[in-house]
């Protein structure tokens, strides 16, 4: 007997959720507001969940450790936001949303989940405009769209290069009214660090005031940890620094199954690295591969700047490799093309770890296009020039100037250097169709879970999955456990659960100050990430997986011996707060490092050198592999695998082709 | 290249501060202003000193939360970025370089470089949004929005509530950030039917907090990273006369 039950409810796929929302039993108003919530996060599927069951009647308290909620890593979302609205005419729907973001995922999604998130991704954008997010418009007054990641529809709706913002920001404001009206309390700069279980339930949450470093105890009635991805166990991310796993990790360690954790996801167009100094990588869009082009010098080990190579000695790799998609290639295959090149001799730049991102045709193409609509004669190629950088630069000329102010060189002269960073992990704490984890009362929503993306997300998939799960999701899914919970009075927080839980935090903090070593958090952290960027990054084989899981167990335990906390317990001390998420990571690499080598196949951002074709494309194993891999927490270094079998009723999974 | 840095100590919100001289050394110009006080730190840990706290997050100029006051000016001396964006090529092999934490009375000092914002919280949570629940929207292009008017919101919506305004103020007003929230809602169709209301609010909210009036020396506007325009407050003020006078 499986230990997994998905909740899936019964009937078409079509029907399912509308059945589901009117059949799933109610807390009545009277109810509501002697339910407490926690929620721990305050990112789109944070800040939308606590704001969204607060207007519901619940009593809910939120945390961030961030000094404000707004400052959740959400806001640095740039392209879009996906919904089937169908605006543009050109045959959008609900189920072409679906199926895409089901063959997006390499088919390791469940199909349930995945259509009711197209299902309600309409909602989401008439939610945002009602709330005065000013999203891009036509002159008409109606809202843009654009096409993203290779879709063949405009479905993505955005607001110029800032969407996460300004969809976070909408959040927010609905989470702070609902703060100024007395029914949220919110608390920043806390963090959550143990959740407190009563008789098999989550009933509450361990946090640490960041400022006074006072231990805190509080109850609910549901905790829901929204508290983001773990893209930063490899140290180097476009995650912001702060960003962790220890809330999920924790879940996680209280009974929580993790849900295929060595899905991440590799964003093709970042700021290389420039040095040991380097604390994060920067995301360039995603939009500019729909105009520049990808090369590297044919020549291994070429000098000359990159506009000094004549065109007859670039290799313009994707396109040469992928013609029906060329530069367009998914976001997991472009990736993986770059790393080809540069481990095969041709990279670019000082590490040699980049490739180039070219405008220069682009600038000519748009040029001779502007010549042509002015009228202008006998253009010179400085005009041209001048005309198509214009076009360029009302298109892209924030990423450019976001380049220029890292790097320090004008990418209109000289082409962009790339080269691919973590950026999303798609694996999360496993949850049932109610967002509900293993742990009755407990959930994950947003990029905390693992369940819509399968094994690769779309591009602007991720905001319209957190506000999906916030504003839609749980304040229907949330009543079918809290219907049955309405005699439960607040459990005050002096029983033996919340005491036994605090103490255990309190001892590891102890345990820090304790060992006195002599390197730095940051050291542990950065030769974590190494191992993982090595070993678990891009592609895996078996023997760098095992050789990764050595590697970490014996970090771990140099750590846990050798690690320096300075300051002291009751005071703000980011070295302490980095010490515990360190601390989390160096145990979810290893579970990631696990899951990678169970999954002999590779599928999405999950690349097995094992299984791959002939001209060393993926290779799916659907036979073997077509089932969500939920790891149950045994002891630190010990996990017992389950598998939650995928079916697919409507669509067939067949092997992805960009050729 | 070889820095000296003075820079502001101070252990918790209670006990006084004072400047602090540290030197750094072969700092490269591609690290970015954060990145060279990550150095400092590892130093300071190495040699079993407290590093020195500050605040800081996304590292891509987004999420406002570093807050810098850098040779007497918020975030250093570009226009348009935040701290994190700021890189070691504005600086110069020899270069001392004073940096403290944001300074005014709405907004305490924590810890060294870390200073309590919370009371732009408050400012929002007392008027700046939208009341509509979720589930209630209307389809959204049944609100056309003239795309002047969209991009104006935009433009005002941009702001990503670092404080660098207040920092720069003479006064330690707030003025810019009130009336970036203010503005946009208040040009928006959405936004106009609790515009009165919201704006008297918020400016009251304002008040409470400590922070001082405007003398439109323009100052915040210059410093803005994300360049929020001082025609915000020119709205504001039009707003509030409206409001005040119906």
């Amino acid at each position: 007997m499986s230990k997994i039950d998905s909740k899936i409810p019964e009937g078409q796929l079509e029907e399912k959720w509308s059945k589901y929302k009117s059949t799933v039993p109610l807390v009545n108003p009277a109810n509501k507001r002697s339910i407490e919530i926690i929620v721990v996060g305050s990112g789109l599927a944070g800040a939308s969940a606590a704001s969204t069951l607060a207007e519901l009647g619940y009593k809910v308290k939120c945390f961030c450790f961030q000094d404000s909620p707004r400052r959740a890593h959400s806001i640095a979302a740039q392209g879009g936001i996906n919904a089937a609205k169908n605006y543009q005419n050109d045959g959008d729907s609900t189920f072409r949303l679906f199926y895409d973001t089901v063959k997006g995922g390499d088919y390791r999604a469940r199909e349930a989940n995945v259509y009711r998130l197209a299902e309600v991704s309409s909602n989401i954008i008439d939610q945002c405009v009602a709330q005065g997010v000013p999203l891009a418009r036509e002159y008409g007054g109606l809202l843009s769209n654009r096409s993203f990641g290779g879709t063949q529809v405009q479905r993505t709706f955005y607001a110029a290069g800032q969407t996460g913002q300004q969809l976070l920001l909408g959040a927010y404001s609905a989470l702070e009214r609902q703060i100024g009206l007395g029914n949220v309390q919110m608390f920043s700069r806390h963090e959550m660090l143990e959740v407190v279980k009563i008789d098999g339930k989550a009933r509450g949450i361990i946090a640490r005031d960041l400022i006074s470093g006072k231990l805190e105890r509080h109850f609910g009635h549901a905790v829901l940890i929204c508290s983001g991805g773990y893209g930063n166990v490899f140290y180097l991310s476009t995650n912001a620094m702060g960003s962790n796993a220890t809330a999920a990790w924790k879940a996680h360690k209280q009974g929580a199954f993790f849900g295929n954790p060595c899905f991440t996801q590799i964003h093709p167009t970042c700021i290389p690295v420039s040095g040991d100094h380097q604390s994060k990588l920067t995301l360039m869009s995603e939009s500019l591969r729909n105009d520049g082009r990808i090369w590297v010098p044919k020549q291994k080990d070429d000098k000359r700047k990159g506009n000094e190579i004549p065109e007859e000695e670039r290799d313009y790799y994707l396109e040469r490799r992928y013609p029906a998609f060329g530069n367009l290639v998914p976001r997991d295959v472009a990736s993986r093309a770059a790393k080809e090149r540069c481990d095969a001799g041709f990279g670019v730049g000082a590490s040699k770890m980049a490739v180039y991102l070219d405008f220069a045709a682009a600038i000519e193409r748009y040029g001779k296009q502007q010549i042509l609509k002015l009228g202008i004669d006998n253009a010179s190629a400085a005009e041209i020039r001048k005309h198509g950088m214009d076009v360029v630069k009302e298109k892209y000329g924030n990423l450019f100037d976001m380049y220029k102010q890292i790097t320090g060189e004008n990418p209109y002269d000289m082409p962009m250097r790339i080269y691919p960073a973590v950026h999303y992990t798609m694996g999360g704490l496993w949850v049932d169709y109610n967002l509900m984890t293993s742990v009755p009362g407990l959930y994950a929503l947003g990029e905390a879970n693992f369940s819509d993306h399968g094994a690769n997300r779309l591009g602007a998939s991720a905001l319209m999955q957190g506000l999906a799960d916030g504003y839609f999701v749980i304040p229907y899914t949330i009543g079918a456990y809290l219907s049955a919970e309405i005699r439960v009075k607040a459990i005050p927080t002096d029983h033996e659960a919340f005491v036994a839980a605090e103490k255990k935090v309190q001892d590891t903090i102890t345990k820090f100050f304790a060992i006195k070593g002599t390197h730095s958090v940051d050291h542990f952290h950065k030769k974590l990430g190494k191992i993982m960027w090595d070993k678990c990054g891009m592609a895996r084989n078996e023997k760098g997986l095992k050789e990764a899981i050595q590697e970490i167990r014996q970090l771990r335990e140099e750590f846990w011996k050798d690690v320096r906390v300075t300051g002291g317990p009751d005071e703000l001390n980011p070295e302490l707060e980095k010490a515990g998420r360190v601390a989390d990571f160096l145990e979810l690499g290893e579970l990631m490092c696990i899951d990678a080598l169970q999954r002999n196949e590779s599928c999405g951002g999950h690349f097995r050198e094992e299984s791959q074709t002939e001209d060393g494309e993926a290779k799916r194993d659907d036979n073997k592999y077509a089932f969500v891999a939920a790891w149950e927490f045994k002891e630190t270094g010990s996990f017992e695998l389950h598998k939650e079998e995928l079916n697919f009723d409507v669509v067939h999974p067949s092997q992805r082709s960009y050729k | 290249m070889n820095l000296t840095l003075k820079v502001w100590r101070q252990k918790n919100a209670k006990e006084a501060g004072n400047l602090v001289s540290y030197k750094v050394q072969d700092i490269s110009e591609d690290m970015s202003f954060l990145e060279m006080f990550d150095v400092l730190n590892e130093q300071l840990i190495n040699k079993g000193e407290e590093p020195i706290a500050f605040d800081h997050d996304c590292r891509e100029g987004i999420c406002g939360m570093c807050s810098m006051f850098i040779n007497g000016q918020p975030h250093g001396p570009l226009r348009g970025v935040t701290t994190c964006q700021l890189h070691m090529r504005s600086f110069k092999d020899g270069d001392t370089i004073v940096v403290e934490p944001w300074r005014a009375k709405a907004f305490p000092v924590v810890k060294d470089l870390v200073v309590d914002r919370s009371s732009f919280d408050r400012i929002i949570a007392s008027g700046g949004f939208i009341s509509v629940n979720a589930g209630n929207a209307q389809d959204a292009n049944n609100i056309p929005i003239p795309k002047p008017d969209a991009d104006k919101a935009f433009d005002a919506a941009a702001c990503i509530g670092c404080g660098a305004c207040v920092a720069t103020c003479k006064n330690s007003s707030a003025m810019l950030f009130v009336s970036a929230k203010v503005s946009q809602l208040a040009l928006l169709p959405q936004g106009k039917i609790e515009a009165s209301a919201r704006v008297m609010e918020m400016v009251a909210q304002m008040d409470k907090e400590g922070f001082g009036n405007c003398s439109n020396t323009g100052a915040c506007e210059i410093e803005c990273p994300k360049g929020i325009s001082l025609e915000n407050i020119a709205r504001m003020n039009r707003e509030f006369y409206v409001a005040k006078l119906k």
